[in-house]
């Protein structure tokens, strides 16, 4: 088939530009730093815990309601556990949302696989939270 | 070299004309006289001709070639001897415009910048090099990608000198320090070979990628350049600096030798610290 002058010659405009303008917010860079440094954090928090909980006197084996009311009378280690909670759910959440940016295909996946991460971090650390705040170690009583 | 004549003798079958005095289709006809030295390289390639085939397949082809040859005197033997349909891009052969860039054994390289002699299978082994387009970018035919995903995002950093001032009479001028900051990303030939090589632009072809960033590096820390800033916000989205995971495929795939993450890096440091 000829195509002849009189056509139209329909181009697309070359320069036309295609993203979205730039948001022109900190919101990557906030949370690119904050994985650096809870991820800091973490290996202090995590590995004294794993050290005191699996290593130290006797281990996992001496492990028991207790034991966990007698660490969680000294508010020291109820922070400890409330940091880690926390930090751990948004480090780990938000290596999960990059995942999630990375390897999602369609937009509908990735707004559902991430609406899916926020409920269950929500749920984890509002669970987690309460339970550290409201421990009451004479419950059985 | 009977090696070479059998896969000549195949690439006759499978040419449907079947006209007698080339052996392949759109080739230049019967093969060079082999030089001495020269040895049988198998060289497989990945095909795709979106016209016939479903899916890409793997073509292999004996080459003779002497170790000081380039890759790319091997795909032109292919092209010019054994199956003239072959397609890729090339136009120096000397590494200067960036037209090159394929996956050769599994690494992005430009053709005309390897050697064989360094593919070479070690203790007296037959050697086979293997070709693939780049990775992440459209194949239209065989090695030749779509190249425009590339260079939009090369285009939306802006990689042009901006100044809102006066134009100046005569050229404006810089110092040597000042010069040096970039002098390492003035070197980019847009080869693509860093943007395909980057683990995240495989799996997000909307992140900027290393080249554009490389680009805008260039002009960001550019002392007559006025619209860092600009460049900074847009490499400060979704979609910019923060994707990078610091792999260094990017540094290890450029051809010109730029210190590609570490360039993103300082792109970071900058929107970090506020400071170009
Ligand atoms: S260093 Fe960053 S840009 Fe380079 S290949 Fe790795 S993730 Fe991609
Ligand atoms: S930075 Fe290097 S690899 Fe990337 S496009 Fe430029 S020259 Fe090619
Ligand atoms: S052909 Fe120009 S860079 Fe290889």
């Amino acid at each position: 088939m000829a195509t002849t002058t009189d056509q139209q010659l329909v181009l697309a405009r070359p320069r036309a530009p295609r993203r979205p303008a730039a948001r022109r917010n900190n919101f990557e860079l906030y949370s690119w730093m904050f994985m650096r440094i809870s991820g800091m954090a973490l290996v202090i928090l995590v590995l004294g815990h794993l050290l005191i909980m699996n290593i130290l006197d006797g281990g996992v084996h001496r492990i028991n309601w207790g034991f966990v009311a007698g660490r969680w009378a000294s508010p020291f280690w109820r922070l400890w556990d409330l940091l880690m909670l926390w930090l751990a759910q948004l480090h780990g959440g938000n290596g999960l949302r990059t995942v999630i940016n990375d390897y999602a295909r369609k937009d509908a996946t990735r707004f559902w696989l991430k609406m899916a991460l926020y409920v269950s971090m929500v749920l984890i650390v509002s669970l987690g939270t309460l339970v550290i705040f409201t421990f009451d170690p004479n419950i059985t009583n | 070299m009977t090696a070479s004549a059998t896969s000549a003798a195949s690439a006759q079958d499978n040419t449907s004309a079947g006209q007698d005095k080339t052996n392949a289709a759109g080739s230049r006809g019967s093969q060079p006289p082999v030089p001495e030295g020269a040895i049988t390289i198998t060289v497989k390639i990945r095909r795709f001709n979106t016209e016939f085939d479903d899916e890409p397949r793997w073509e292999s082809f004996q080459v003779p070639a002497l170790p000081t040859d380039r890759v790319l005197n091997l795909l032109h033997h292919v092209k010019w001897y054994l199956d003239g349909t072959l397609t890729f891009r090339r136009s120096c052969a000397h590494g200067i415009c960036g037209s090159d860039a394929m996956r050769i054994n599994g690494v992005n390289r430009l053709a005309c910048k390897v050697l064989v002699k360094d593919l070479l299978a070690g203790g007296g082994k037959a050697t086979t090099i293997t070709i693939e387009p780049i990775k992440g970018l459209p194949v239209h035919k065989d090695l030749l990608v779509d190249m425009e995903p590339f260079f939009e995002a090369f285009r939306a950093v802006k990689p042009y000198l901006i100044n809102y001032g006066q134009e100046p009479t005569r050229e404006r001028i810089q110092s040597a320090a000042d010069r040096e900051r970039f002098d390492d990303t003035t070197k980019c030939i847009l080869c693509a070979c860093c943007t395909t090589s980057c683990p995240v632009y495989w799996t997000e072809g909307s992140y900027f990628g290393p080249a554009a960033i490389v680009n805008a590096h260039r002009f960001i820390f550019d002392s007559r350049d006025e619209a860092a800033e600009e460049r900074l916000d847009i490499l400060n989205d979704v979609d910019g600096v923060w994707r990078c995971r610091t792999t260094f495929n990017c540094t290890d795939a450029c051809p010109r030798g730029i210190q590609v993450t570490k360039a993103i890096q300082e792109v970071k440091r900058a929107l970090l610290f506020k400071r170009v």
